[in-house]
């Protein structure tokens, strides 16, 4: 049915201005801070983009695994789930290892204005790759045991839909924290 | 139906419904539209009593000044949960219950898109009206910030309380399930209409229900994110509202407005759907400009985005801001405008049948006349300084509000209780609840204005013996007892039609959209049949098939 992709659609609207609104309060407060961290004296732009790049291979994946059902893939159509959780997840353990050195430093969401916007950006999004993890996990799941008959599936177009969305979030996250930063 | 999607069980077995299981657990796992629908209902009309009650105690303490039947906290509590309440709990989850109930009848579907996501839509709600009010039980009292929760006030240290985490929780709750109706209604208009039922024919509440649908799913995210930022403050110590610490006051201001102004065209667009429908019916003939009401609705909806910032006139934004978004406020007059020369052209030269949804209805167009013409008056600046944080804008909003959203639930109630129970309500007692109404209502908030004028703030819990001040002020509270008597009346008027109503018949007002083609209450299924659909008025091409709506229209 249409219905399934074209409400998951709408939502993915909706969700956009939820990220929008962060946005808005991180470019507002970007120039605010007199002292203590900001993006330039606290981030790394080249190890944070290294981790982005895993997460924007797990969008080719994850088509690759819609690509592979079209053709009656099976075992193909798991491989690509499996390797867009595992892309993902790295992306996800990246961010673990930014946040952990920032806590170390003493830059929490308490600290500033930076910190306050920087850790509400990053972390909205993260919880939002999580979700997409879990349900990626949900797919393969179902995979494995053989669920999806092909060549068309809402499921698996549907959880596609979303983690583009996602991944395409942080393209525009990643440019507005680090590269406005640092360019 | 090409693949299935074995994440959601099929909709093999049939929907729980009341003709086969009397018990609550029926009700509590309904996924069927028309229960939904009432369930939203029946709770609306408990937070509309509850606000009522909290409405009549502010205005008990504002019967004279100087009075003390109120703490200071107390009131600050009161006109937090009534606003709260009112926007939130009642005007728009009756609008989207209501929707919900009829959207699929009215379309010839057998239900909403989808049927389980409706009732988790439901259930946040109804979970966050609990949270919210569980807040009157803690230790640290109700939220007491106002409905618009202004930032610094509602962050710490100002409000070392817990109510504003209550508040930000609750609306958080039942916001994300307002997005979900939303996105549930959306789908459903676009994919689930039976053959014929174009675009172009859907009556106009599911029009309006469209774009109020749009509207929720495009601006609830505003005020999500605040909600998110405000509980991050308020919980992990983050800093945005705070301006001690860096953050910014006017940002939240401009984050609320950015919502609560369309918020408001969520609250009325619903309403002008229940009027177009309900004046055609009651003047005998078909709506005059049905492509004017629809397309208006989406100019509204537009524009609605367009002009927060005229709640911010007294904040010092500058002038060009200022002027700008006076004249986008000012705008919207227009294809408001537009839509009431349209009712009004429809009654024209009608055969006006003055039952009770007609009285509200035609009520509705005048009370909200003089809401949208002060609304123009507060759109201009210098006219807003002079009036804003007082009574004129209390006067204001109530006219809109009230005499426009309010009114119209009323003659939706009148005109589809029939449809929703089988029985008429009482006219008797329909006739003394409006005119109580119209009395009460009129009394209570037009000397608002006047007040307003003078110089008497709002949300200050008592006030000096200036000159009129005292008498105005009990004229207006001896106004809000007769409303709390009308509903009374109009509560009273529900529980005795339920048991000993007049049998309704499937449609007792002849009117002429599909909902009224099936048994009254519909069965689980909605029709037996849904009748062929060649034009705007299907009931009335199925009884004049010599003088069609469309002639020559096919069935599509
Ligand atoms: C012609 C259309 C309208 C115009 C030009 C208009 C204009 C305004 C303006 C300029 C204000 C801000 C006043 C101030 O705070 O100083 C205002 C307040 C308000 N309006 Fe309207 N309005 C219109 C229609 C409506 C409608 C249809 C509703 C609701 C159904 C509504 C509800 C409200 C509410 C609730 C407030 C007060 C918010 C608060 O401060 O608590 N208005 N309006
Ligand atoms: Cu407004």
């Amino acid at each position: 049915m249409a219905n399934n992709r074209m409400i998951v659609g709408f939502f993915i609207a909706s969700e956009s201005v939820f990220f929008l609104m962060l946005i808005l309060a991180y470019v507002n407060f970007h120039n605010s801070v007199t002292d203590g961290p900001t993006a330039v004296n606290s981030l790394n732009p080249v190890v944070t983009g290294i981790f982005s790049l895993f997460l924007f291979a797990s969008s080719f994946t994850i088509w690759l695994a819609g690509k592979s059902l079209r053709e009656n893939n099976h075992l193909m159509l798991k491989v690509w789930i499996l390797a867009t959780i595992i892309l993902g997840a790295v992306f996800i353990f990246g961010q673990g290892l930014e946040w952990s050195g920032l806590i170390e430093k003493n830059i929490t969401i308490s600290r500033n204005v930076f910190g306050t916007t920087f850790f509400t950006l990053t972390g909205f999004h993260g919880f939002h790759v999580c979700v997409g993890l879990i349900m990626l996990s949900l797919l393969l799941g179902l995979a494995l045991a053989g669920d999806f008959k092909g060549p068309k599936s809402d499921a698996v177009e549907c959880v596609s839909l979303y983690w583009h969305f996602v991944d395409g979030v942080w393209v525009v996250v990643f440019s507005v924290i680090y590269l406005w930063a640092f360019l | 139906m090409s693949s299935r999607i074995p994440l959601v069980p099929e909709n093999a077995a049939p929907l729980p419904s009341l003709k086969e299981n009397n018990g609550l657990l029926a009700w509590v796992a309904s996924v069927d539209h028309k229960q939904i629908g009432i369930m939203y209902l029946i709770i609306t009309l408990v937070y509309f009593l509850l606000g009522g009650l909290e409405a009549l105690l502010i205005r008990i303490q504002l019967a004279h000044p100087g009075n003390d039947f109120l703490t200071p906290e107390m009131y600050n509590q009161l006109f937090t949960m009534h606003g709260t309440t009112m926007i939130f709990f009642v005007v728009m989850p009756f609008l989207i219950g209501v929707g919900v109930y009829l959207l699929p009848l009215m379309i010839g579907a057998r239900d909403m898109a989808f049927p389980r996501l409706n009732a988790l839509s439901f259930w946040l709600f109804f979970f966050g009206g609990i949270l919210l009010y569980y807040s009157f039980f803690t230790q640290s009292g109700a939220p007491d910030v106002g409905w618009f929760a202004y930032s610094p006030l509602s962050e710490k240290p100002f409000s070392l309380n817990k109510g504003p985490t209550y508040w930000a929780l609750g609306l958080l709750a039942s916001g994300i399930g307002s997005v979900a109706s939303g996105l549930n209604n959306v789908v459903t208009i676009l994919t689930m209409r039976t053959p014929g039922m174009t675009m172009r024919r859907i009556p106009l509440f599911v029009w309006m229900i469209f774009v109020t649908s749009l509207l929720l799913i495009f601006v609830i995210p505003i005020i999500t994110a605040a909600f998110a930022m405000m509980l991050l403050d308020s919980l992990l110590g983050a800093t945005f509202f705070t301006p001690a610490h860096g953050g910014s006051a006017i940002l939240w201001q401009h984050f609320f407005w950015g919502f609560g102004h369309p918020e408001v065209y969520i609250l009325i667009l619903p309403a002008f759907g229940i009027i177009s429908e309900v004046i055609p019916v009651f003047s005998r003939k078909p709506i005059y400009g049905y492509e004017f009401v629809a397309a208006s609705t989406v100019a509204i909806g537009l524009l609605s985005l367009g002009v927060w910032a005229h709640h911010m006139f007294a904040v010092g934004l500058g002038n060009v801001a200022n002027a700008y978004f006076s004249l986008a406020s000012m705008l919207i007059a227009i294809p408001t405008g537009v839509k009431v020369l349209n009712w009004v052209a429809t009654m024209w030269g009608g055969r006006i049948n003055f039952a009770t949804p007609m009285l509200f209805g035609t009520a509705f167009i005048i009370e909200f006349v003089i809401g949208g013409l002060t609304g123009v008056a507060i759109a201009s600046v210098p006219i807003d300084w002079v009036v804003t944080d007082s009574y004129f804008i209390v006067a204001h909003f109530h006219y809109a509000i009230f005499g426009g959203s309010v009114f119209a639930i009323f003659a939706g109630v009148y005109y589809w209780f029939p449809k929703f129970t089988g029985r008429m309500l009482s006219e008797t007692l329909g006739k003394w609840h409006f005119w109580l109404t119209v009395i009460g209502f009129n009394m209570t908030f037009f000397v608002q204005h006047f007040l307003g004028v003078m110089g008497m703030p709002r949300r200050t819990y008592t006030y000096h013996d200036m000159p009129y001040w005292g008498s105005m002020n009990l004229l207006s509270t001896i106004g809000a007892l007769i409303l709390g008597l009308s509903a009374i009346v109009f509560v009273w008027n529900i529980l005795v039609s339920l048991r000993n109503g007049k049998p309704a018949g499937d449609n007792p007002w002849n009117a002429w959209t599909l909902e009224w083609a099936t048994t009254s209450p519909p069965a689980v299924e909605n029709f037996e049949l849904v009748p062929p659909v060649r034009g705007r008025r299907p009931l009335w091409d199925l009884a004049h098939p010599d003088q069609p709506d469309e002639p020559g229209a096919k069935i599509v």
